[in-house]
């Protein structure tokens, strides 16, 4: 079953060209990593995937429905697909615990009650209960993305996006936040990773797809991708990162 | 003994003010000239000052003393008609109290334990109450019109009931700014740009000559609340630029995760942007609501006793002519406290909003 299908989208910020064609499918359960160089296009990709960009040609399809204009499609598509962002961008003004039951209550109209134990559910399993009732600024960075990710969670998606949910990190808690994009990964959630973790790719990925300058440059499972790259740029993407 | 003299006299020689001859001459004179204001000052305020009056006397014996002393009888014999108004005299504690219940929820709104959603009800309530008090006309409390309200408290209900009512509606203007709609956005830019580009007089004025010339002969509407329509007209519109800075201030990235957990724009709105913004705009809020209680000084143009209002009227007196300073001195001094308090506190907030993050 196809969770996403991406049919020659095309977009432009303005005159400049940011998505060229861009053909995908992911099926459920799979697990696939956009890297690239920056400016290729791979944030905007997945941003297009719950319409935090809007795409100009071409069609794109979640979990069957297709995402245009249309409100309604837009909310379906969004209760969906979750989204971890670089940024963290947890509310600040709220306790952890209400960052996580906000949507849960207010979205799908769930009691108190109930969003709280899947509130408290989802950061028993990202390993952080205690901190429920402390306010994001007083967590560090591993933490609060953590809780982003729970956050994400709590709204049951069936696809979960993450948009370099490490690069804003210090490099001791990468390691926890990717521990529990792993585990994520274990249970069968279909996942689009950007990211620049190769190490995690290697692990987790089913396919790794390389972008350059709006294009899919190439497509090919992990081992595939980083030992035989097909591709020049590929290549040297590669030998850049991979010092 | 000598030393301890030449180590002191050698730190003042370092300090900016004796740091040469120019200095040192300047800061002599600057003192000089200080001290003998002071002592001039204090002469007139404490020394020969007349605090009271026999009683029914005339003022003949401040007017002797003028150039000498101050005539603070003036102010203890009419403090209570500056303070509170033509109010009826025996009914004096209502104004009384409603000025307490003013002053409480202030005080309450600066602690910031106390920030929190039932607050806004407070907003509401107390003004509510205090107006109630000073109506009467039930529960065994005699009616007062406003017609005689004055002094202190119709400057506390001005401001008060005025920025709560206008805050609904500065907070709608700022969104309606905002929108993408060009109909709503152009309505609530021409509605914030006339307010602000006119004098706030002229809407009062307005409001309490003009309105009645367009309603038929019978349906009158009371003045203060007629002075109040408008001032709550002319507060929402610097509200709503206060406010539109705060909602511009917010990351986008909270925009963001709010939209991509399915959050549709008023849930985001109200449980996660405004909230935001409003604790980034609150320096300016206060700074608003500083302003605007100054502000309701300007009904004395229509008629209505706010406290310079009586200070003026106490003028007028023939007993009390001539003794400007005084009464003006003492009006000062209250709007100073109150004044002087709200900028402490506003630094205070600074200084707490910039030592650690929001929440």
């Amino acid at each position: 079953m196809l969770h996403v299908e991406m049919r020659s989208v095309n977009k432009w910020f303005g005159d400049f060209h940011v998505l060229r064609d861009i053909n995908l499918e992911v099926a459920s359960g799979e697990r696939i990593v956009i890297c690239g160089p920056s400016g290729s296009g791979k944030s905007t990709l997945i941003r297009c995937l719950n319409r935090l960009e809007e795409h100009q040609e071409g069609d794109i399809l979640i979990d069957g429905v297709e995402l245009t204009r249309d409100l309604k499609k837009i909310d379906v598509v969004r209760r969906e697909v979750g989204m971890v962002f670089q940024q963290f961008n947890l509310f600040p003004h709220l306790t952890i615990l209400e960052n996580c039951t906000l949507a849960p209550i207010w979205v799908k109209k769930m009691p108190k009650r109930d969003a709280d134990d899947l509130a408290m559910h989802y950061l028993e399993r990202v390993k952080i209960p205690e901190q429920a009732h402390k306010y994001p600024g007083q967590l560090s960075g591993g933490q609060q993305q953590r809780v982003a990710i729970a956050r994400s969670l709590c709204m049951n998606p069936k696809i979960m996006l993450f948009d370099e949910p490490t690069s804003a990190l210090d490099p001791e808690m990468v390691k926890e936040v990717l521990d529990t994009m792993v585990s994520l990964a274990e249970e069968g959630m279909t996942m689009l990773c950007v990211t620049h973790e190769m190490g995690f790719a290697r692990q987790v990925a089913d396919r790794v797809i390389f972008m350059d300058a709006g294009r899919i440059v190439e497509v090919n499972e992990p081992n595939a991708f980083f030992t035989r790259p097909q591709h020049d740029r590929t290549q040297l993407f590669l030998s850049q990162i991979l010092h | 003994m000598t030393t301890a003299a030449s180590s002191f006299v050698r730190t003042l020689r370092r300090a900016p003010m004796f740091r040469d001859r120019t200095n040192t001459i300047a800061t002599v004179a600057f003192v000089a000239g200080l001290l003998y204001w002071s002592f001039r000052f204090l002469n007139w305020a404490v020394v020969n000052a007349i605090w009271a009056l026999p009683q029914d006397a005339g003022s003949n014996l401040c007017r002797v003393a003028q150039r000498e002393g101050a005539c603070w009888a003036a102010i203890h014999e009419r403090f209570r008609f500056i303070l509170l108004g033509s109010y009826p005299f025996d009914q004096q504690w209502r104004p009384t109290v409603a000025c307490l219940l003013f002053i409480s929820l202030y005080a309450v709104s600066t602690l910031r334990s106390f920030w929190r959603p039932w607050l806004l009800a407070l907003w509401i309530g107390v003004p509510g109450a205090a107006v109630l008090l000073l109506r009467g006309g039930f529960l065994g409390l005699s009616g007062v019109p406003s017609e005689f309200w004055g002094g202190l408290p119709l400057t506390f209900v001005l401001s008060t009931v005025g920025f709560s009512a206008a805050f609904p509606l500065g907070v709608a203007l700022a969104l309606g700014r905002l929108s993408r709609l060009p109909a709503i956005r152009v309505l609530c830019v021409a509605y914030i740009e006339v307010i602000r580009g006119v004098p706030i007089v002229t809407f009062l004025f307005m409001a309490a000559v003009m309105f009645p010339l367009f309603m038929p002969q019978s349906f009158t509407v009371d003045k203060l609340l007629r002075a109040q329509i408008a001032f709550v007209m002319v507060i929402a519109a610097y509200l709503a630029e206060v406010i539109r800075a705060g909602l511009q201030a917010v990351p986008k990235g909270q925009y963001e995760a709010a939209a991509s957990m399915g959050l549709t724009f008023w849930p985001t709105t109200i449980l996660i942007t405004l909230p935001q913004a409003l604790r980034i705009t609150i320096p300016g809020l206060v700074n608003t609501f500083i302003s605007i209680f100054k502000d309701t000084s300007l009904v004395a143009v229509i008629g209505l006793f706010d406290l310079l209002g009586t200070a003026k009227a106490v003028l007028v007196d023939p007993k009390w002519i001539g003794f400007a300073v005084e009464v003006y001195f003492f009006v000062a001094c209250v709007y100073f406290v109150f004044s002087f308090a709200v900028s402490q506190y506003s630094q205070y907030l600074e200084r707490m909003l910039t030592a650690r993050t929001l929440h």
